[in-house]
């Protein structure tokens, strides 16, 4: 019987793809992995890959089009071997109207096309439909421990998660802290999984009424203004030893030792618990043609200033191609946005969920300030933190800052 | 405590109930004279004599309705049939009498009986004479349903059935007559509603009951031991009411189940537990439910088929190792 190619999810937020171009034509054979299609999401190009052994026997979207994630793009089969005759395109592009009648499984029972859920899930325990499988068990220990289901892969029938998985997945992680301020610190390369955190009774208080007032994500904003002569210096330094640091090199460290010190920035709000981070991620916002993406440097609280600054070229360099994989731009703690090249003073940035902070970072200009009664001349710099107010209050986000400003002023800290 | 036979257990619990209460009596064909069909009233018309241990005609519905009309007014049958089989036949007086009087009437009727009898397969009797038919008895409201697997359980809830105020449908294993075990003398109760766990484990709980429990669980439970898996057995020796309790405590343990039952699974007693599982244990399971149960055929004569269509140590370890996702 001749199997369907599904276009997979290859983003988390993919709901459509255009194929830009089919590797294989109809006729070829196929093993299962080969790369068979290229195709454009939202965020990259990204390969379609055949989960089947078999004969190419029909391409169903042509080469230029697009087609919604699950749709069927080709058949493979036996040689000569019938297809189903069904629609090109299995669902509209368009939402389904009301009347349509949600049920695959029965439509899969009564046409002669194989049933979806019988394959390999194209993503890790995503049914086609997109619905995660987990055992209720598995689902009830994730969701008490915090733990986002999605993350894992599961070793049960079809991908289905599975306690063992769950279970798998906390001894990975630290045994959770007594409090929040204690957070373990990652070790090098070793990825730790968020801990649930209860929400108690007056974050949730703050959360629903500060929602009411600014809906979607209530954010806040504080600011201040850093002297970046040192940060000017140890750049200079660097280049003079040969070595290619930027100011936003500085400012990704920064940020992420200064998220360290500050574990209660690290936080997730998901509604009925607060993910606390362990592993400090900072996306690193890369304006590309037609839009913005955040590729993130894993782990920059332990990465040196020239490795961070080497992994955010590179990253910004295939961000610009749309080369990017989803896992290189999706999760992350905490965002950099970075203006001042554009000649921007200072400004707002917008959250990017499900983070709890941003930075919106200014130029640096020689500024006249008055220290000591004096008025003296420093390079200003200015940092605006947007937070997420479901989880941050502003006292933590001005400590944060604070602590932020120092390593910035002084960062000899940075690489002690 | 001595070790004795399933029909002795049986025996034991008839003589000492009818020594106990001068109300209980018991009547179907071959009875008195002959000692029983399987040889369970032997010795009680000698001991009791003809007024309380009766042979009936082959009549089903005429002694079943003879028996609740006796229990209308007072007395405490025991009505032997021969086999659930046969029982079929008085599914009239069992259903439109004996589980709605004490409704119809208001309370101001009961019907205190027990009908008892061997159901399950015997060994080569085909297809009319081999059923389990315990699933027909517990869809109905009225009824209490048990079906003991090991002698001391014989014993002590035949006590209890003939002591209820509500009709009790008492299902025997026909396999299981001469079957031994250790059995408590004297006052031996076990109350109907109470499971037992038989063997205790930790990786998964299989649920069953009467004969399948030693015939094939205790078995599969063993060899699956040796795989090293911890298998809980769950003897449920009533079927309604059943052990809510047990059966919650016991998956919220292991996580997963399989149910075990001798009869076909088309809303099978299975079903129903399968079906209490998932509504009140959903979050506590890690697998789907599975059942393990008499395939969807009338039974065969050939004795390899008749194997074939039983629950198998071996169908019931596949079960398991599928639930464990191995």
């Amino acid at each position: 019987m001749a199997i369907a190619v599904q276009l997979p999810a290859l983003s988390p937020t993919m709901t459509e793809g255009k194929i830009t171009r089919w590797l294989k034509k109809e006729g070829d054979k196929i093993s299962s992995g080969t790369a068979i299609a290229e195709c454009e999401t939202d965020k990259s190009n990204l390969e379609i890959e055949a989960y089947d052994d078999g004969t190419l026997l029909k391409i169903l979207v042509p080469e230029g089009s697009a087609a919604p994630v699950g749709s069927t793009i080709a058949w493979i089969g036996k040689p000569g071997e019938a297809i189903p005759e069904a629609a090109p395109v299995e669902k509209p592009l368009a939402a389904a109207a009301p009347a349509a009648p949600p049920a695959p499984a029965a439509a899969t029972a009564a046409a002669p096309p194989p049933a979806p859920a019988a394959r390999p899930a194209p993503l890790a325990s995503q049914a086609g439909n997109g619905r995660l499988r987990a055992s209720p068990l598995a689902k009830k220990i994730a969701a008490t421990q915090g733990i986002d289901l999605a993350t894992l892969q599961g070793t049960g029938p079809a991908g289905r998660i599975i306690k063992k998985d769950v279970e798998e997945a906390l001894t990975r992680g630290p045994p959770a802290p007594a409090k929040g301020a204690a957070i373990a610190r990652s070790a090098p390369g070793v990825r730790v999984p968020p801990q649930g955190l209860p929400v108690t009774q007056m974050r949730k208080v703050i959360a629903q009424r500060l929602t009411e007032v600014k809906p979607g994500v209530p954010h806040f904003y504080l600011n201040v203004d850093v002297e970046m002569d040192q940060a000017l210096q140890l750049r200079e330094e660097a280049k003079a030893k040969g070595l290619k640091v930027s100011v936003n090199d500085i400012v990704v460290k920064a940020t992420a030792v200064a998220v360290r010190d500050f574990p209660r920035i690290n936080q997730i709000f998901a509604g009925e618990v607060i993910q606390q981070l362990t592993n400090v991620d900072v996306g690193v916002a890369v304006a590309i043609e037609d839009g913005l993406i955040t590729p993130i440097v894993r782990d920059a609280d332990q990465k040196g200033l020239a490795e961070i600054g080497a992994e955010v070229r590179e990253l910004a360099e295939r961000a610009r191609h749309k080369r990017l994989k989803p896992e290189e731009y999706t999760g992350g703690s905490i965002t950099v946005s970075n203006l001042g090249m554009f000649g921007i003073d200072s400004f707002i940035a917008v959250l990017n969920p499900p983070q709890a902070a941003i930075l919106a970072v200014g130029k640096v200009e020689p500024k006249v300030v008055v220290r000591d009664g004096q008025m003296v001349i420093h390079q200003m710099m200015s940092i605006t933190l947007s937070g997420d107010h479901r989880v941050i209050d502003g006292a933590v986000g001005a400590q944060y800052l604070h602590q932020l400003k120092g390593l910035l002023e002084h960062p000899l800290r940075l690489v002690l | 405590m001595a070790e004795i036979a399933y029909r002795e257990a049986l025996n034991q619990a008839l003589a000492e109930e009818m020594q106990r209460d001068p109300r209980v009596f018991l009547m179907g064909e071959e009875v008195a004279r002959y000692n029983g069909a399987y040889k369970v009233s032997q010795g009680l018309l000698d001991r009791f004599g003809s007024a309380r241990v009766v042979d009936t005609p082959i009549s089903e519905l005429g002694f079943a309705g003879l028996g609740v009309g006796a229990a209308m007014v007072g007395l405490r049958p025991v009505i032997e049939m021969m086999t659930w089989n046969f029982a079929i036949l008085a599914m009239d007086q069992i259903v439109n009498n004996a589980a709605k009087l004490r409704h119809m009437s208001g309370g101001q009727l009961r019907c205190p009986i027990v009908f008892r009898g061997p159901g399950g397969a015997g060994g080569r009797l085909s297809s009319q004479h081999s059923q389990a038919l315990e699933a027909n008895y517990v869809h109905f409201p009225g009824l209490k349903v048990v079906a003991p697997g090991t002698p001391a359980d014989a014993k002590g809830l035949l006590k209890s059935a003939i002591r209820d105020e509500n009709p009790v449908i008492f299902i025997e294993g026909e396999l299981l007559y001469g079957t031994r075990g250790e059995v408590p003398e004297g006052e031996h109760v076990v109350p109907i509603g109470l499971a037992e766990v038989k063997r205790a484990g930790t990786d998964v709980t299989i649920i069953t009951w009467s004969r399948m429990l030693t015939a094939c669980v205790l078995p599969a439970a063993e060899a699956l031991a040796a795989q090293s898996v911890s298998a809980e057995v769950i003897d449920l020796r009533s079927l309604r009411p059943f052990d809510q309790e047990a059966i919650s405590r016991s998956v919220k343990k292991t996580n997963r189940v399989v149910i075990v039952e001798e009869g076909w699974g088309f809303a099978g007693v299975g079903a129903h537990l399968a079906d209490f599982i998932q509504r009140e244990l959903f979050d506590e399971l890690d697998a789907p439910v599975l059942r393990v149960h008499g395939l969807d055929v009338n039974m065969a004569y050939a004795a390899n088929l008749e194997r074939a269509i039983q629950p198998s140590a071996e169908r019931i370890t596949q079960a398991v190792q599928q639930v464990l996702y191995r």
